[in-house]
């Protein structure tokens, strides 16, 4: 049975897919959590911080995540670094890192600035996540419907931690709905 | 250049850094190593013949003191040492609160401050012009700090690296003199695949 069997098929009635997320990391040995406070991360973080297995890690700005996975990894430890849209923009330089040093990465990516987005400061970075990451050699995935959450990380975590690359899931609007003002 | 302190001491450039740095550091092999760049990759390369229990980057400004974090957290038996420069560190000042906030026993800082940018040619640093990077870390949170600019608080310095009761900072003034020439491989793939390799081969 594979980590995602086991979390897709573990409850009775099915888990939210932000609650079977979190397991998903942890069956995966994910076991370090950098974020910055988000709504739409707002289980993992939760989670993350009520594990006592887990080192949660509130970061002032999402390029501290980079220097702490990899440190993290050069530790032989797993780790995610969990931030909005807004915030790939503050880690352009230190995927620096990432890239030359050939290590394996992931983020999940809460995203603004798209599908039905009403605070127009938001699009600049939200349209521009995408070509960022995929300009800094991180290979970009994204889940559109609810279905799609799980698979998708599940995808990500093989492609970050068997075969050594760096990995963003983005969670669109369409996945996580576009906040109300 | 002379600017008075939070408490009142005369700041003072003058520690050679080729020679305290290593009475600092005692054996390298103790620790598990990050570097900044630079003149603090040039030091560390010196100091551990460039072992394999160093990382040091050649880029990613700004990233040294997280890295170490990262490792510390992942390796909670192991002692981890970040040794950094102004430069660097002023760069990403809010890690020093990330880091304060955890405060990992394991963790220890040292800031190699010469006041200058010295891989641009030597331009004044926000450190040469009176900002003092131990109170910066005091007031993030890292409670086990000190500030070393004379041979005579070296004994002290070096107790605080290897303080065990949280994490340490020592903020290390040193002149313009520059690190020693020191070839280091710039192959950070390789320099991760080694570091590794290394530290697998020998748990704590």
């Amino acid at each position: 049975m594979t980590q995602l069997d086991e979390v897709t098929t573990r409850a009775a009635r099915p888990l939210p897919w932000q609650e079977q997320s979190y397991q998903l990391l942890r069956a995966h040995d994910v076991s370090i959590f950098g974020y910055v406070p988000d709504a739409g991360h707002s289980v993992l973080i939760n989670r993350s911080i009520e594990d006592p297995a887990v080192q949660a890690v509130s970061l002032t700005t999402e390029q501290e995540g980079i220097g702490l996975l990899t440190g993290a990894h050069l530790g032989g430890k797993r780790g995610v670094l969990l931030m909005q849209s807004s915030g790939v923009g503050n880690c352009i330089n230190q995927l620096s890192l990432v890239r030359h040093g050939r290590f394996p990465f992931l983020t999940l990516v809460t995203m603004r600035g798209t599908y039905g987005e009403g605070n127009p400061w938001q699009y600049a970075m939200g349209q521009a996540v995408r070509p960022v990451l995929e300009a800094m050699g991180v290979i970009v995935l994204a889940a559109e419907k609810e279905e799609d959450a799980i698979p998708t990380i599940d995808a990500a975590l093989t492609m970050s931690f068997k075969a050594g690359n760096a990995v963003a899931v983005l969670l669109t609007q369409r996945l996580i709905g576009a906040k109300e003002f | 250049m002379n600017h008075a302190t939070s408490n009142s001491q005369e700041i003072e450039f003058t520690l050679e850094r080729g020679v305290v740095l290593p009475r600092l550091v005692g054996d390298p092999d103790d620790f598990l190593i990050i570097a900044g760049l630079g003149g603090t990759a040039r030091d560390m390369a010196t100091i551990t013949d460039a072992g394999s229990n160093l990382f040091a980057l050649g880029g990613a400004m700004g990233g040294a003191t997280m890295m170490g974090l990262g490792l510390a957290l992942a390796q909670p038996d192991r002692q981890v040492l970040t040794v950094t420069g102004d430069g660097e560190l002023l760069m990403n000042l809010g890690a020093l609160a990330t880091i304060g906030v955890l405060n990992p026993p394991n963790y220890s800082i040292i800031c190699v401050d010469n006041g200058r940018y010295g891989e641009t040619g030597y331009q004044t640093s926000h450190t040469g012009r009176g900002v003092d990077l131990e109170t910066v870390a005091r007031g993030a949170g890292v409670t086990i700090t000190t500030t070393v600019q004379r041979e005579d608080q070296l004994d002290e310095g070096a107790k605080v690296v290897r303080s065990t009761e949280g994490t340490s900072f020592v903020l290390l003034r040193v002149s313009e003199v520059e690190s020693r020439p020191r070839k280091r491989d710039l192959d950070a793939a390789a320099c991760r695949v080694r570091f590794r390799d290394a530290l697998q081969a020998q748990p704590r």
